[in-house]
């Protein structure tokens, strides 16, 4: 047993750490939101070079990591600066799907990903999908040069920013079968694909996404046809571990901001730190978190094991994270009094983000449940 | 114990339904229901259909224009407004200031601004915290020194809610620097067009510019705008932080977000039915239902204490401290209810008639918004810490 970061990982973490809070401001992530493209590109730029994209691939696609801890690594540390990049989209989503899937030719994309030249968004989710994974209704049919596509995709995070999509769509079964789901390889400029782009709580730009006879060469496809949700599912199991080991740097970040605001801020002549009331709800919030750190380490541990042992870590994880993320989120506004209303100051920001990790890949009762039934199994 | 309301209790509640009915315009509960932003002029509207009608101070007595209701009519009103999303009456000239007026006032200040509050010739803010003085609000520095007839008054307050609509602030100064920080308090009423008044927006963490810091350099304040004594503000400051606390335990409030919560539920669907049938949902719902149906109660049982009308003790402690939480696990159940589509934020959608329609359904940026903006709740009119601290005083004697 040993709960040590290799020295390289070390490494990777302390300059990440570093470049982070030397780059990332309040002003660079409030431009960020309002850009079009709904990030900096100028972050985005120092990650690649800093090969935290690269970090998040296996060697044999050009990458130089690609593990669970890896993930959790950079994650941790975006959260901790409140900072936000597509890397989930890009590096963990759409890009993990390409290096497990893709063909030779697909696969040439990687090294465009790892050099910071190419973002790619995960279209999968629907307007009534919530978080099911294998619920999609967009269609695929056969087309005179291949397939033809057509459907809506809700809330695509870093849609605006992309030059590619992966898209899943249906080639078989119905509407809830695990069987039948294909991904597509689609450039961002083909005909008939539009978008909607917003920003979203906590940071960032997403849109929803409407496929309307989208011609498709028969080289679009990413892998074996109708057979994608194995994959799926596992780029989900990926990607929440990388949200949940960004929540618990954003709840680390919130912790170390509340702490010195209970030493700083007086009312009845001292510190407010110095009510009891108030220390008893911090040290359980410190526990907390740290349950939150092992619920990632599981998760993290486990992201290879066999089918039903790593999504029962996965609906683990993220009920706990869920669970933690709201009682820090609250606690922490309510211990700072007014100021821990105002958009200014920094806890709004990094509250809100934490907040929006429970609306992506499942909230904590969506898991809770999930977890119960892959256990009796 | 009788827990049913009387023929006549009953027969009130009708008729504020078929008032609400007939008057409340469609276009405002519209707005409301929506989540929708509320302008001056959309409050405005509202204050003087009521006023039109004799019930828009429920809290006061006949005699200055009010209702004359007793506490179990003011709490039918308080449902059924709530139920119809009608707007919520603006507190700070009806539910704050006029009671202490009342209480303390001059015969010409009574005479002079409480039918300026009825007939909406004045909006006024409550000025009481300061960046240095929140809970410990014995503490306010912004200082009044008396210049012949006027005072001159320098310093700052913050939070100020919708200080950005008002001409009129109360606020609390202090006069004197001698003895306990509580005895050199004075009760003022500040014209916000006097030179030296700044009014600047603080935008609160769901992106609303709901509150305002207030700044006052060398502003001159007529004397007779001194409510009561010099120097015994925090009396009639604490009289009127109980009268802020009555109605504290939101329960209309609380049934009407149960609603749309249920509501929400019923159109979301999850797993490919409708949330509401998911079992581990359901028992959530269920859950603050149990919880909000003993509070109702709990309310009616201080209410009924206090029928003649005398503003509630430490018992309104216990009402704040269970009626915000109640409410905030209302929001948080709703933030969750709408899944991934909690995300979108659209400013523009909340303007009426604005261009920018809303993303996924129209109901779940408002309740993203709602959950963010009710943390204030457990926050705002004696945090529930303080709360707890009475509790643990008044009524434990700890
Ligand atoms: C949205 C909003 C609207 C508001 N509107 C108005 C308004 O219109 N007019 C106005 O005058 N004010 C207004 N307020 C201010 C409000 O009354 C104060 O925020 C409140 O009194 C708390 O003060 P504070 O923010 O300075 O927090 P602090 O007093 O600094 O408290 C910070 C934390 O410490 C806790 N704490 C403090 N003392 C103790 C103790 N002894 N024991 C245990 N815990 C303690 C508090 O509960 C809180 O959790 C508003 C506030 C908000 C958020």
């Amino acid at each position: 047993m040993n709960f040590d970061l290799t020295e390289e990982r070390q490494m990777l973490q302390d300059g990440l750490r570093r470049y982070l809070r030397d780059t990332v401001s309040p002003e660079l992530l409030a431009r960020a939101t309002e850009s079009e493209a709904g990030h900096s590109g100028a972050l985005w730029a120092g990650l690649a070079e800093m090969g935290v994209i690269g970090a998040l691939f296996p060697e044999e696609v050009g990458g130089f990591g690609g593990a669970g801890f890896d993930l959790a690594l950079v994650f941790e540390e975006m959260g901790r600066a409140g900072a936000f990049e597509p890397l989930l989209e890009t590096g963990v989503l759409a890009g993990g799907l390409i290096a497990e899937m893709g063909d030779d030719a697909q696969k040439a994309l990687i090294e465009e990903i790892i050099a910071g030249a190419v973002q790619i968004a995960f279209a999968h989710a629907e307007p009534g999908s919530r978080y099911d994974l294998e619920r999609v209704a967009t269609s695929a049919e056969p087309g005179p040069e291949g397939y033809v596509l057509n459907g809506r995709k809700a809330v695509v995070a870093a849609a605006p920013s992309a030059q590619h999509f992966v898209v899943s769509a249906r080639t078989g079964g119905a509407m809830a079968d695990e069987d039948g789901i294909s991904l597509f390889l689609v450039s961002a400029g083909v005909a008939g694909l539009s978008l909607r782009a917003y920003p979203v709580n906590g940071g960032g730009r997403a849109a929803e996404m409407t496929l309307e006879n989208v011609a498709l060469p028969r080289d679009a496809l990413l892998g074996a046809r109708g057979a994608a949700f194995p994959a799926i599912e596992r780029a989900a199991a990926r990607a929440t571990a990388a949200v949940s080991a960004e929540a618990l740097g954003l709840m680390e970040a919130i912790r170390a901001l509340t702490t010195s605001y209970l030493r700083t801020r007086q009312q009845f002549g001292r510190p407010i730190g110095k009510f009891q009331a108030l220390q008893h709800r911090m040290a359980d919030m410190l526990i907390e978190i740290e349950q939150a750190r092992s619920a990632v380490i599981n998760l993290a541990g486990h992201l290879d094991a066999e089918r039903t042992e790593r999504e029962r870590h996965v609906s683990a994880t993220k009920n706990l994270i869920g669970r933690v993320a709201r009682l820090v989120v609250e606690e922490s506004i309510q211990m700072h009094g007014g100021i821990g209303m105002t958009q200014e100051y920094a806890l709004a920001h990094l509250a809100k983000r934490l907040t929006m990790v429970d609306h992506r890949f499942g909230d904590a009762d969506y898991h809770l449940e999930r977890f119960i039934r892959l256990s009796a199994a | 114990m009788d827990l049913n309301y009387t023929d006549e209790q009953k027969a009130f509640r009708a008729e504020v339904r078929s008032f609400l009915e007939e008057n409340l315009p469609r276009r405002l509960s519209d707005k409301v229901a929506g989540g929708k932003r509320l302008t001056k002029a959309d409050h405005e509207e509202w204050h003087a259909i009521l006023n039109a009608r004799g019930w828009l101070a429920a809290n006061w007595p006949a005699e200055y224009g009010g209702t004359g209701w007793d506490a179990v009519r003011r709490h039918i009103f308080e449902e059924e407004t709530t139920r119809a999303h009608a707007p919520r009456i603006v507190p700070f000239g009806i539910n704050m200031l006029g009671p202490v007026l009342q209480k303390f006032g001059s015969q010409e200040q009574k005479a002079h601004y409480l039918p300026r509050i009825l007939n909406g010739d004045d909006w006024w803010c409550q000025g009481y915290s300061e960046p240095g003085a929140g809970s410990d609000l014995a503490s306010v520095k912004t200082s009044a020194v008396r210049d012949g007839d006027a005072y001159i008054v320098n310093g700052q307050k913050t939070w100020t809610t919708l200080g950005q609509h008002a001409n009129m602030i109360f606020c609390l100064v202090r006069t004197s620097k001698e003895g306990k920080p509580q005895e050199g308090i004075s009760f003022l009423l500040i014209d916000m067009e006097s030179p030296g008044v700044e009014v600047r927006p603080i935008v609160l963490l769901d992106g609303e510019a709901e509150v305002n810091e207030v700044w006052f350099s060398d502003v001159r304040v007529p004397a007779e705008n001194l409510v009561g004594e010099e120097s015994k503000g925090w009396t009639y400051a604490k009289y009127l932080l109980t009268h802020e606390r009555t109605n504290i335990a939101g329960v209309g409030f609380a049934t009407a977000g149960l609603a749309t919560l249920k509501r929400i539920a019923r159109l979301e669907q999850s797993g490919g039915r409708p949330l509401i049938e998911n079992p581990f949902f359901a028992a959530r719902i269920a859950q603050v239902e149990i919880d909000l149906m003993a509070m109702a109660t709990t309310n009616l049982r201080v209410i009924a204490k206090t029928a003649s009308g005398q503003a509630p003790g430490a018992e309104s402690s216990m009402l704040k401290v269970k009626g915000t939480v109640i409410r905030q696990q209302i929001n948080a159940l709703t933030r969750q209810a709408v899944g991934p589509y909690a995300m979108p934020f659209v400013s523009e959608a909340l303007e009426e008639g604005g261009n920018a329609g809303p993303v996924g359904p129209d109901y779940a940026m408002p309740a993203t918004q709602s959950y963010f903006n009710n943390r204030k709740l457990s926050i705002y009119g004696g945090s529930n810490e303080v709360q707890r601290q009475i509790i643990s005083k008044a009524i434990l004697e700890l």
